[in-house]
């Protein structure tokens, strides 16, 4: 399959002022006609379809409208593409410390086509998440137009900051079901001068996860970790890993820094199994493609799982599920993130919750199928009834019509 | 000093005993206290300026007498105040007359501690410091670190979003909370998150309760990420002539990609109480004074502390001490540390503000500061978050000379509304509470502030959780409700299509 550019919906309104937005808002208020709201459209595999009469597009809500490097603060447009700003930032030696996803190339679409709203909206993160959080800790401040067609803005330009309620973090991995941001400020900060990763060879998933405990449960300052099974970890950085099984543990920050964490580690790591180490660019092509989900990235909408659980029982889910489906596994987070490919087609969402729950619980969501499938799938982790109570209650202040992104978020 | 509060019931007040009675079938033995004498404790909380004696203190031993006085004050329509070391700097504890004050200070049990998943689950009872101290066994710590960590509860810290010297570093209490388990007003129990991260999958609730200031929920259980503690960590003490150039240097260290620890700046009447108090060898002949803590393995501290010994001396500062010992690391801070209690020796009273601004603002508000306590006639120190840009203006009153109190309040408000006219906001972790209610509408618009309640609603609808905090004006969640966009009457934009 070849690669798609973002999916064009010739009759979707793009506004360019926040007035815009609040008008064609209230105009499906007034007409109770529900409206998709997307940024430049390449997270659409990303929850269940929406049906809507028409699509709200903030694509052309763009650009930076404050940087300040010295204060570590961005503010942009919610449309303004990802990256645009990781290239503004870059030029002053920062970075976006959540390290968001890029699911284009899962989706089968071109990879570095996401926008700013739609990073905060799916509350995108990646391998530092188990250090330095997700996009809902970086957010400062946002402006949005919420499902009544009224414009707010919530937090502000400092990081710490506890005045009233923080709706950036509602607005959060709401999939534009609350409201449609307009503007969001985020905190930037220092890319680091040495990126060093060791990398175990030939672990099981069940000692990787011993290793990956220890080394995170260290004052080494891990800033990811994660395991390859064997096969899999050759579909990573062209294979530069081999097919042998890797266990991946990336030291971030200042040269003699990372120079010591690494020797440390190494030492405590002595004996667990043979060591690699990886340098500068040679670790950041490992870990971009860990971010991707690259070993799952096909050309097929066979169904992807993204589980999120307590480290230490990553390997305990793939193992039950192995007896029962046939799947294809690999982890992050310490093995707190469990990414799924259901080998057989079907998305088997009983199975994999029912096997999450015996094991403590989390979430699981289906992040990549076909639409059919997500249509008849709970895409979302389904919530006990007084969760499931509240959310409801918070979309009906927020959205008492039901105009942004119906079912989107089931 | 005086604040609304919302009006008492009378019908409430009339059925005390009746009340009184129906919670001590709930939770029996001295977990119910009605007697004045016994309620006295109780009356204010780390804002001592306000005081109400509840309608009756309730303390509560398991979640279900948690549920069951809930679901009760939900049926009668009581008001419930949650309490939790009762800390707060911004009254948010502060009883109501016609209230339940729900004391969550029994709740004192580590319940679990897990190394390998990196996280303790404690009740909300224990101390912020009570949980390094269940952890510190194997080298662990629980990184916020208000400076009232020795009391105040982790409980309560959730529900102030509670920050610390460290938290530029290594983020607020939102940042390292990875689950709770709350009571609803209905006596619901929820649980939100857990050992795993990014909650539920579905909305950000957690990130919600978190700071919500006990109007959304009273917490019964929390999980929090426990970190290794870093290898080592040494402090510098730089002395400045002037603000404008320890603010400069501030920022090189951050524009140079350095995220010290903690990084802290005072001026001199600040360094001078510290220094007559506890004698931490602070310079005396400077304006400002920055201590900056690096932290992590020796070669790094070793490494950074060179860049920024350099960056001080570049940004013209005439004093530069680096940590010899632990003792002397420990020394530097306790000045800063006991800079509250310092200038509650140099003045009778003092009022701590806690607004934040962006970091470059600093000598423009330190300026306006200068003239506003000339105009108000009192005096001012300052400590600074100077990393973060929360500053806590230390305001010099005394309660006893006519209306130094009201002129102190005065002079605060007007320090806050600089702090949100140069970018910044009211508070930076102190909390609105019943303190900064009222300045709200400085910094959000009317329909800013209805957004917010309507989380409000969607959590407490009748209004009956801590009432009278955070929110200037209560508008009813039936009237919050109500859809203003009339049919036909909207203008459809000409957009451009594609």
């Amino acid at each position: 399959m070849t690669p798609q550019t973002t999916p064009a919906h010739p009759d979707a309104l793009r506004p360019q002022t926040i007035d815009d937005v609040r008008e064609v808002v209230a105009a499906a208020v007034a007409a109770e006609e529900p409206l998709a709201v997307e940024g430049t459209g390449t997270k659409l595999g990303l929850g269940r379809p929406v049906q809507a009469a028409r699509t709200l597009s903030l694509a052309q809500l763009c650009g930076v409208t404050l940087y300040e490097p010295e204060e570590l603060v961005l503010s942009a447009r919610a449309g303004t593409p990802l990256a645009e700003i990781e290239a503004l930032v870059d030029g002053h030696g920062q970075r976006l410390e959540f390290e968001p996803i890029d699911y284009g190339p899962l989706h089968g679409l071109e990879a570095g086509q996401g926008t700013l709203g739609g990073a905060l909206a799916c509350n995108l993160s990646g391998p530092r998440r188990l250090k330095q959080g997700a996009a809902r800790d970086h957010v400062l401040g946002i402006t949005a137009v919420s499902g009544r067609a009224e414009v707010f803005r919530s937090g502000g330009r400092v990081v710490k900051n506890v005045t009233g309620y923080d709706l950036s973090k509602g607005l959060a991995g709401s999939f534009g079901t609350l409201a449609v941001m307009t503007d969001i400020t985020i905190k930037v900060l220092p890319k680091c001068e040495a990126e060093t990763t060791l990398v175990l060879r030939g672990l099981d998933d069940a000692a990787a996860a011993g290793a990956m405990a220890a080394a995170m449960g260290s004052s080494a300052e891990v800033s990811g970790a994660a395991h390859l099974p064997m096969r899999v970890a050759a579909r990573i950085a062209e294979g530069a890993l081999g097919r042998e099984a890797a266990t991946l543990l990336r030291l971030e920050g200042f040269g003699p820094s990372v120079a010591a964490r690494s020797a440390h580690l190494g030492a405590a790591l002595q004996g667990v199994a043979p060591l690699e180490r990886y340098q500068g660019a040679a670790s950041a092509a490992l870990w971009r493609d860990v971010r991707d989900v690259r070993p799952f990235v096909d050309g097929t909408d066979k169904p992807v799982w993204r589980v999120s659980l307590a480290p230490t029982q990553g390997h305990e889910l793939v193992m039950q599920l192995r007896m029962q489906a046939a799947i294809d596994a690999f982890y992050d987070w310490q093995g707190g993130l469990v990414w799924l490919r259901m080998e057989a087609g079907e998305a088997e969402a009983d199975l994999v919750r029912a096997t999450l729950a015996r094991l403590g619980g989390g979430h699981a969501t289906l992040v990549r199928a076909s639409a059919a499938v997500r249509a008849a799938t709970s895409v979302f982790q389904p919530q006990p009834g007084p969760l499931a109570g509240l959310t409801q209650r918070l979309k009906v202040q927020f959205d008492p019509k039901g105009v942004l992104n119906p079912g989107r978020m089931g | 000093m005086a604040v609304a509060m919302p009006k008492p019931s009378a019908a409430i007040l009339s059925r005390r005993a009746a009340i009184v009675d129906a919670l001590k079938a709930i939770v029996p033995g001295e977990g119910v206290v009605d007697g004045i004498t016994g309620m006295r404790p109780f009356e204010t909380d780390g804002l001592t300026a306000y005081r109400q004696l509840p309608l009756v203190v309730v303390l509560p031993e398991t979640v279900g007498q948690v549920a069951a006085v809930l679901r009760y004050c939900h049926q009668q329509d009581i008001p419930v105040v949650p309490r939790g070391s009762g800390t707060s700097l911004s009254g948010g504890a502060l009883p109501l007359e016609d209230g339940v004050l729900l004391v969550m200070s029994r709740f004192n049990r580590v319940l679990d501690i897990d190394f390998d998943n990196r996280c303790a689950v404690v009740q909300p009872g224990v101390t912020n410091l009570g949980i390094t101290r269940a952890v510190e066994h194997r080298g662990f710590y629980y990184a916020p670190d208000p400076s009232s960590q020795i009391a105040c509860s982790i409980g309560g810290n959730v529900a102030e979003n509670s920050g610390g010297v460290h938290c530029l570093k290594y983020g607020l209490t939102a940042n390292n909370v990875l689950g709770v388990e709350f009571v609803t007003i209905e006596g619901e129990v929820v649980r939100l998150g857990g050992k795993h991260l990014d909650g539920d999958g579905g909305y950000d609730l957690l990130g919600l309760m978190t700071g919500s200031e006990g109007l959304l929920g009273v917490v019964t259980e929390v999980t929090v990420r426990i970190l290794q503690k870093p290898e080592t960590a040494r402090a510098v003490l730089i002395g400045f002539p002037s603000s404008e150039e320890a603010g400069a240097c501030v920022a090189e260290i951050i524009g140079k990609g350095i995220i010290p620890g903690g990084m802290e700046m005072m001026d001199r009447p600040a360094i001078h109480a510290a220094e007559a108090f506890v004698h931490a060898g602070y310079p005396l002949d400077v304006e400002a004074l920055l201590i900056v803590e690096l932290d992590g393995p020796g070669a790094e501290v070793d490494h950074l502390l060179a860049a920024v010994e350099a960056i001080g001396n570049a940004n013209g500062a005439v004093t530069c001490r680096v940590s010899q010992s632990e003792e002397e690391r420990a020394a530097f801070w306790a000045g800063r540390k006991a800079a509250f209690p310092a200038v509650g020796r140099i003045s009778p009273d003092y009022y701590c503000m806690d607004g934040t601004i962006p970091r470059k603002e600093l000598p423009r508000v330190l300026a306006g500061m200068k003239a506003l306590s000339e105009r108000y006639g009192l005096g001012v120190a300052n400590v600074f978050h100077a990393g973060d840009g929360n500053l806590h203006p230390l305001i010099l009153y005394d309660a006893n000379k006519g209306d130094e109190l009201h002129r102190a309040e005065a002079f605060g408000n007007d320090i806050l509304r600089l702090c949100v006219e140069v970018g910044g906001v009211l508070t930076g972790e102190h909390g609105v509470g019943v303190e900064k209610r009222d300045l709200m509408p400085e910094m959000f618009s009317e329909d800013d502030l209805k957004h917010q309640q309507r989380v409000k609603c969607a959590f407490d609808a009748k209004h009956l959780l801590n009432p009278g905090k955070v929110f200037p004006q209560l508008h009813r969640c039936a009237e919050l409700g109500r859809m203003h966009v009339h049919k036909g009457q909207v203008a459809f934009p000409e957009l451009p299509r594609f």
